[in-house]
């Protein structure tokens, strides 16, 4: 209890203060070293490691109701790409005039639908502050809506899962319609700037980065506090006995409401900073397989830690780089064999690994404790 | 040519085209055969129309013949052959009266019988014509109904000839509302009035086309024969919309159909044992490529292909389910989202899987010829064959498992454990076979539907992908354990896909179906057939 280690002991201080290190660590790298020093991080780097962090803030989300609160949402990349959407509208607003047909209202796909106005759902989508608005408020609304009708009847466990992914499907048909005025197919792309900054511009990449690990420092920091708190507990609770905590008194549908709302508002902010980063956002966002990675994320970091959710994220994100890139034949193999095995053999995921391996050790060493 | 005769010309032309044929008379065939050396372009069409009249076999091949232009006479006794030329370069030559081959006559000798695009194109009339003489009743039948298009191409006289004639009902029914129209289109109300009763409850489109042309004509038809139209074709559209209506329940069963097959085995896999079985659609996929399989290994047996594919998809689908139950499912029990997480791991590598061994891109899997063609009942409406066999089969499948389910052995033991595990295995019931066997049963049914949907779709490797959360909708809209809520809301969501569809677009329907589920469950999470009693919790 004596070393200065013990200062960083929490997962909270832990997490915080390695995502603090790394953030400043890529600033400098990227900022002060030059692009053929070793120690450089290149622009693509930044804004690769900016995708990561908002998996990982998608998976903390995911995490949040399913490790927490046992809801296992196979609908979470629905409220990831509502927030996309809601910050690719405001970005499609801003090409104005230099998108391929110049119309200064209209985005090009509705000039190449020759519509002549704006859709109502379009309105204030130019405004900065609405975007913003409109990240929290149309997750967030969907959710609670979804959330307040399914809990108070008591739909759970596979029923729910199984609600949640036909939900996502039924929105991914409904955003692959043209006549949906969200960019049909193609989706919103061909972003030009953000408030006025140029989205290829390495300062934006960098600015945008650290704004996600700002964010998903916040939220990490909320959900512990969350998950900390009374209603944290009591969230616990109705995910160990649902019926055991009603009877006791509590209305559980209005945590689990209230978990979900707050958990579907954390994705569609990922969203939203995923958008100006990657440049696209299309319908396939929707589509159910990507929100059954996002739970596989958070199975192979450990589910039921916060911190857990990152790491898987980062992890199974960086894999998928890398062996797509190697070998594309292979990945799906090597996915597919990581939610059997990690399923099987590790219901705690890569980070219950490590107290297994510890204890381990030190039966193996037990001098080591002695000291 | 000034431009304005151009025009006169062409017009003049048009009318030629469609003018009736002014038909010579002739005794017999042979008559008219030694008077086709003396005709000449204008001569001829005619005479051919006299041909046409003629009672006699040799006509179509006459016509035939000369439309390829391949008659010819020879100059000195006027004997018409007809002049087939050899790839070797030869010519046989063939005595157009008795069809008898002549090896003494040069192709040198002979001269051409000469046509023109008029005469060819009249010749296509009058063979239509001809058609209605066939001996074989289908093409009397598609002669008839062409003849409906305009009536005018057959006289009176031989359109009363055919009708004592005719055998077959359903020509004797064309033929009479080519009679029909025929007096429709006279210039009197009463036999206009009289024709409108036959027409009344016809479904052919031509004769709506005829009528609905009719009810714009205020010059032919007076004040009264047009209420009676109107009123005609107002009791056709609603026939019409009934078989419409009769048509979408037909195209939704079948839909429905195919959820059932794609359903059931998750049924038991999900409503038995409880376990989320994500690769569910993976079985199907493999099913379809059993299917594949069998046509390359067979290629002379196509006709018989599906029949083997049932029983071999069965089993490949049933031997991975099995390996799937034994390797990774039973040491997952009751943790049902898990089994939910690996299988869905499990789906990704096999469409991997599929993918390499079969390389990515769609596979044809041919359609036997007992599957192709329809029974066409009435105009408006007709049952495709693959439709209804794939109807038929879903309920022998479906039943075939209730009987299995309620009568056999295993059946029994499988209820048993879905009902409660530890009291069947304190009654030496050996729960983990069951759950093996069950869940083999679950999956080879999912590739009997899997040589179902080859049969619909393209065989691909994201194939089940497209059916599962189908699949699972089925299951949990019709109450989970219960095989009988399956049946039910598969049809429910295949008939109702298929009447919303046209109003709203495939897509919206489904986007539509969709969403009403999520609110049903919400409403009633337990399906419209819940469990009831202790099992439910």
């Amino acid at each position: 209890m004596n070393y200065p280690i013990s200062k960083f002991s929490s997962p909270l201080q832990r997490v915080t203060g390695l995502l603090f290190v790394m953030t400043l660590y890529v600033v400098i790298a990227n900022t002060f070293f030059a692009p053929d020093s070793f120690w450089h991080v290149s622009d693509y780097s930044v804004t690769l490691l900016g995708k990561y962090l908002c998996y990982a803030l998608l998976a903390l989300a995911v995490d949040l109701v399913w490790g927490y609160c046992g809801i296992l949402s196979l609908g979470h990349g629905a409220f990831f790409a509502l927030g996309g959407y809601a910050m690719g509208m405001y970005l499609m607003r801003q090409i104005g005039e230099r998108g391929v047909y110049g119309n200064p209202d209209l985005p090009d796909f509705m000039v190449f639908l020759s519509w002549d106005s704006l859709p109502w759902f379009w309105w204030g989508s130019d405004s900065f502050v609405w975007m913003i608005v409109m990240v929290v408020l149309a997750p967030g609304l969907l959710a609670y809506i979804f959330g307040a009708m399914a809990f108070r009847s008591r739909v759970s466990g596979v029923y729910l899962s199984i609600m949640t992914q036909a939900m996502t499907y039924a929105l991914l048909l409904a955003f692959f319609r043209n006549e949906m005025g969200f960019g049909g197919n193609n989706g919103l792309t061909d972003f030009k700037d953000i408030l006025g900054f140029s989205l290829q511009s390495s300062g934006t990449r960098l600015t945008l980065f650290v704004l996600t690990t700002v964010f998903l420092g916040l939220a990490y920091f909320i959900c512990h506090r969350i998950v900390n708190s009374k209603a944290g507990k009591v969230v616990m609770a109705i995910r160990d006995a649902e019926s055991r905590t009603r009877f006791v008194g509590y209305n559980t549908a209005k945590y689990k409401v209230a978990i979900f709302t707050f958990s579907a508002v954390l994705a569609g902010i990922a969203g939203a900073l995923y958008v100006p980063q990657v440049g696209i956002i299309n319908p396939g966002e929707f589509s159910p397989i990507n929100s059954i990675e996002m739970v596989i994320w958070v199975a192979i970091g450990g589910r039921g830690t916060l911190y857990g959710a990152i790491v898987g994220a980062l992890v199974v994100s960086y894999a998928k780089t890398r062996f797509t890139a190697i070998m594309p034949e292979a990945w799906l193999f090597a996915l597919g064999g990581l939610f059997v095995l990690v399923t099987l053999l590790l219901p705690k995921g890569l980070v219950g690994l490590w107290p297994t391996v510890k204890t381990k050790a030190q039966q193996l060493w037990p001098k080591e404790k002695a000291l | 040519m000034t431009l304005i005769q151009r025009l006169i010309f062409l017009m003049l032309l048009t009318v030629g085209l469609t003018w009736p044929l002014k038909a010579a008379e002739f005794e017999n065939f042979e008559a008219a055969i030694a008077a086709l050396p003396q005709a000449d372009f204008k001569s001829l069409p005619e005479l051919l129309a006299g041909i046409a009249e003629l009672d006699d076999q040799r006509v179509s091949s006459l016509f035939v013949h000369i439309s390829q232009g391949e008659v010819y006479f020879q100059k000195s006794d006027k004997r018409v052959f007809y002049v087939l030329d050899q790839a070797d370069g030869s010519a046989r030559i063939i005595d157009a009266l008795n069809g008898e081959v002549s090896q003494d006559i040069e192709k040198k000798q002979l001269s051409k019988v000469k046509t023109n695009n008029r005469i060819r194109s009249d010749i296509t009339q009058l063979q239509a014509q001809l058609n209605l003489n066939h001996p074989d009743p289908n093409i009397r039948l598609t002669a008839a109904r062409e003849m409906l298009a305009d009536v005018s191409r057959i006289s009176d006289k031989r359109l009363a000839d055919r009708q004592n004639k005719e055998s077959d009902g359903d020509v004797a029914d064309i033929l009479s509302l080519i009679a029909a129209l025929k007096q429709f289109s006279k210039d009197d109300a009463v036999s206009q009035l009289s024709a409108l009763t036959q027409l009344d409850s016809t479904l052919e489109p031509d004769v709506s086309q005829v009528l609905a042309a009719a009810s714009q004509d205020a010059e032919h038809y007076s004040a009264e024969v047009q209420t009676k139209i109107k009123a005609t074709l107002a009791n056709i559209e609603s026939q019409r919309n009934l078989y419409s209506y009769a048509e979408n329940i037909f195209f939704g069963l079948s839909l429905g159909s195919v959820l059932l097959l794609a359903a059931i085995g998750l049924a038991i896999t999900f409503g038995v044992m409880g376990v989320i079985n994500m690769a569910h659609g993976e079985m199907m996929m493999l099913g379809a490529y059993t299917t594949y399989v069998i046509q390359q290994w067979f290629p002379n047996l196509i006709e018989y292909s599906l029949l083997i594919a049932v029983p071999a998809a069965f089993l490949v689908s049933g031997s991975v389910g099995v390996i799937i139950e034994r390797s990774i499912i039973q040491f997952l029990k009751g943790r049902p989202l898990e089994t939910l997480l690996a299988t869905f791991g499990v789906s990704l590598i096999l469409q991997q899987l599929v993918r390499t061994v079969f390389s990515p891109l769609n596979r044809q899997v041919i359609a036997p010829e007992w599957m192709s063609g329809s029974w066409q009942i009435n105009p408006v409406f007709s049952v495709t064959f693959n439709r209804l066999y794939i109807i038929l089969f879903s309920l022998a499948v479906f039943f075939m498992l209730l009987i299995f389910l309620k009568k056999s052995a295993l059946g029994l033991h499988v209820r048993a454990v879905a009902q409660n595990r530890d009291m069947a295995r304190a009654l030496s019931i050996r729960s983990n076979w069951v759950d093996a066997a069950t869940f083999g049963l679950g999956s080879g049914i999912a590739g009997i539907a899997g040589v179902v949907l080859s049969q619909l779709t393209n065989v691909g490797p994201n194939l089940g992908q497209a059916y599962i959360i189908d699949s699972f909708l089925v299951v949990v809209f019709g109450g989970v354990g219960n095989l009988w809520g399956t049946l039910v809301s598969a049809m429910t969501l295949g008939v109702l896909n298929k009447f919303l569809e046209p109003l709203t677009g495939p897509v919206m329907a489904s986007i539509i179906v969709l969403v009403g589920l999520v609110f049903f469950i919400q409403k009633r999470p337990m399906g419209l057939f819940p469990q009831k009693g202790r099992a439910v919790e």
